[in-house]
């Protein structure tokens, strides 16, 4: 079966009691027991629910993995599999990764003895060198958030794999449908599911997928015991969304290469980052490993004054937090997506107050470009 | 203008029951409307960049989940109130603010899936766990240690229903700058409010009482100062475990019938307890309106537990069950049974699960509102195995 059929067939969405094609909304928290020396096949919500659980097994066969965990959030998803790590261990981690993950591990997870080192993942030596006796994991996003910066899969699951580390990888940006993680050999794979997978910005929260079988049964653990499990209708919601993930992310790709390639051509822009253009690095790395250059580039403008005019102007895009929804969204990720991260990683990372990320939705092009273009001249004039 | 229409979600009555039904209406100042709108929504429009609603992110702050965290704050007396996933969501939100080389002392008594955490994933994490008997303080003073920073008891305790007096081990945590967590799931702020007898920090799973209708998981944690309501609120945005607007929602409208449930629950329990006691099937009956006197609560609850004298009765006595449900969980409008040895406490150690008297006797009873004469034939026609 076709990968994109699977989209809509994945063996989890139909019901069999009764057929429904629709999977149930399970809004229950308990279930009746039938047997006193045998549990039924489910107990209790947290442990098990139909209606997530249906959602669970479809990212596991579309990331091509055996076991699926669907969380309350992102990071509820992301901090479900650093808890994977114990106290005194080391962490490398892409040092241009979304400001949550950034705040998680150096304000929450340090607590505990997780100790962390930023490395620029798109240099494989520059990881190399920064392994230590106690490091057990690396933690990449690619393309990253906002530079879009491309990291070498293959690459670094062999290097972990020298090395006895575990992977994970955020994929939230590409989803399954562009880029499958697990196939290149990464061991974990967490998303955002607010963003592409629901697609609609109107539900937070995260998936985990392994086809590991013992990081299976810890993540496993690690759900039950921590609880931070995604709620029936927002399961339902998801797995809904995702029905359309290729469909949207086919029109929205298409129309984010051609507004890349006309932003890269107007003089008010400086520079813009997206994996399809020529010059972008890393752009024959990235073609190897994904299907595709997805929905999301980012530009800068001459300087934070312009750019925040822009931003004041623009009226569509909306300008807010999150991406992949079917709205276009436009970020400024010096105050919203990376302003948890201190101000001097993000100017060693170049994201700057000239910056912002834009996110592509299902509106027309010529709207797009129109909308862009007035707030672009009006961010110029007095 | 449209507060002066709409009022600003004071003027909710002093007494609880008033109370509880009164969450979230004043909260909607856009419509009015009296049911709180569900916020289905990831993200907020910014007017301008470094301009905001208030609202950014969901994750962060959601309308719904907010109009039930200000309510939750409110009936409990406290400075801030957080709603998570699930009710170990909320114990482990709680569990985030020590750090590794830290102490905890734990009543012994107590949810199996708290062990389970404790044990597994805290270990890991370098946190250090005691259990003893809450109910006497001169074993809590003697588990102190340099490294302790908390003391977590649940009381009435699961599934024993043993009391701890709150006050007195709030006190002593004080004197040593401990934290008080108190588990006040089996009670409610409706029969017990913690942070007035001194604790610091007061966690629920809502999916039982609060909820009350068996239909949705969820968990609170309610800090008593604006300090530690921002520790928390960190937790809860950094890692995010958050309860969905929906079930927020929910959740709101289960609080709304707190009071007369609780009532009805609560007058239902006292009296089968009474009932259990004589019936010459059961050993012992556990539960805190036999023989106790209420000074911290306003009622005993609606939770009991009973052991047969003859333990091979205990699945007979279950199969023979009509109307009382077996199934987890607890504190719903419909009553439930549960077989702690080999359900909720199955992973708490056998040696501690011996001398509590959580064996293989023990059933845990979760009265629910059926008609007591009901209740009572249910039970009556499976004692008679």
């Amino acid at each position: 079966m076709d990968w994109e059929t699977r989209l809509i067939h994945s063996g989890f969405d139909i019901e069999e009691h009764t057929g429904a094609v629709s999977i149930p909304i399970y809004q229950a928290s308990t279930y009746r027991q039938t047997s006193v020396d045998e549990a039924a096949r489910y107990e209790y919500g947290r442990s098990g629910n139909p209606t997530r659980n249906a959602l669970e097994g479809t990212m596991a066969v579309l990331e091509g993995g055996s076991h699926g965990f669907a969380f309350s959030s992102g990071m509820a998803a992301i901090s479900s599999a650093l808890s994977l790590l114990k106290t005194g261990e080391h962490i490398l981690v892409c040092r241009d990764v979304y400001g949550g993950t950034y705040r998680a591990l150096t304000a929450l997870f340090s607590r505990f003895g997780i100790s962390n080192t930023f490395v620029d993942t798109t240099d494989i030596l520059a990881i190399r060198a920064a392994i230590r006796p106690d490091t057990k994991a690396l933690f990449l996003e690619t393309p990253s958030n906002p530079l879009l910066r491309i990291t070498d899969l293959r690459a670094c699951v062999n290097l972990a794999r020298e090395h006895g580390l575990f992977t994970i990888a955020d994929n939230t940006f590409m989803t399954p449908y562009l880029q499958r993680p697990l196939e290149l050999g990464v061991d974990v794979v967490v998303h955002s599911a607010t963003k592409f997978l629901g697609g609609h910005s109107d539900v937070i929260a995260g998936v985990a997928v392994t086809a590991n079988e013992q990081l299976a049964g810890t993540l496993r653990m690690i759900q039950t015991t921590f609880g931070a499990v995604l709620g029936p209708l927002d399961s339902w919601l998801v797995s809904r969304g995702i029905k359309t993930l290729k469909v949207r992310m086919d029109a929205q790709q298409e129309t984010a290469g051609k507004l890349a390639e006309w932003l890269a051509a107007n003089p008010l822009v400086k520079q813009v980052h997206y994996p399809g253009l020529a010059k972008h690095p890393g752009r024959d790395t990235h073609s190897s490993q994904s299907g595709g250059f997805g929905c999301v580039l980012s530009f800068t403008l001459a300087d934070g004054v312009q750019a925040r005019k822009f931003l004041k102007c623009v009226r569509i895009p909306i300008l807010a937090v999150s991406l992949g929804g079917v709205e276009s969204i436009l970020t400024y990720p010096v105050t919203m997506s990376h302003a948890s991260m201190p101000r001097e990683c993000r100017e060693e990372l170049n994201v700057r107050d000239s910056l912002v990320r834009l996110s592509v939705g299902l509106e027309a092009l010529a709207d797009l470009k129109e909308g862009l273009d007035r707030a672009l001249r009006e961010s110029v004039t007095d | 203008m449209a507060d002066k229409v709409f009022g600003d979600g004071k003027g909710r009555g002093k007494e609880m029951a008033t109370r509880l039904v009164q969450s979230g209406v004043r909260f909607d100042t856009a419509t009015g409307a009296v049911s709180v709108p569900i916020y289905q929504t990831a993200t907020f429009r910014h007017p301008a960049p470094g301009e905001t609603t208030g609202y950014d992110y969901t994750r962060t702050g959601n309308p719904t989940r907010q109009a039930l965290e200000e309510a939750l704050a409110d009936l409990d007396g406290g400075a801030g109130a957080f709603a998570f996933s699930s009710g170990m969501a909320a114990i482990m939100a709680v569990m985030l603010l020590f750090e590794t080389g830290d102490h905890i002392i734990f009543g012994e008594d107590l949810y199996g899936g708290t062990y389970r955490l404790m044990d597994w994933i805290l270990v890991k994490f370098g946190l250090h766990v005691s259990y003893v008997d809450t109910t006497d303080l001169g074993a809590v003073a003697a588990a102190v240690r340099p490294e302790t920073r908390g003391v977590v008891l649940e009381t009435p305790s699961n599934p024993m229903l043993k009391t701890t007096d709150i006050a007195a081990v709030a006190a002593f945590c004080k004197e040593r700058r401990l934290l008080t967590i108190v588990d006040n799931t089996l009670m409610t702020p409706y029969l017990q409010r913690p942070l007035e007898h001194g604790a610091d920090l007061v966690v629920y799973s809502a999916t039982k009482y609060l909820g009350g209708h068996n239909d949705l998981l969820a968990g609170i944690v309610v800090a008593a100062t604006d300090k530690l309501a921002q520790d928390v609120a960190l937790v809860q945005n950094g890692t995010g475990p958050v309860l969905a607007p929906h079930d927020s929602w929910l959740l709101l409208r289960g609080l709304k019938t707190l009071s007369i449930r609780m009532d009805r629950q609560q007058e239902n329990a006292q009296r089968l307890a009474k009932w259990l006691s004589i019936q010459p099937q059961v050993l012992q009956v556990n539960y805190p309106g036999l023989d106790q006197v209420h000074v911290q609560a306003a009622g005993p609850g609606a939770m009991l537990s009973f052991s047969l004298k003859d333990a091979q009765a205990a699945k007979s006595v279950i199969q023979r069950l009509q109307i009382i449900t077996y199934a987890e969980s607890l504190g719903g409008v419909e009553s439930l049974l549960t077989y702690p040895y080999l359900q909720t406490h199955a992973d708490v150690p056998e040696e501690t699960r011996e001398r509590l008297g959580i064996n293989d006797r023990l059933l845990r009873l979760s009265v629910g509102i059926e008609h007591y004469e009901d209740l009572r034939a249910d039970l009556e026609h499976a004692l008679r195995f």
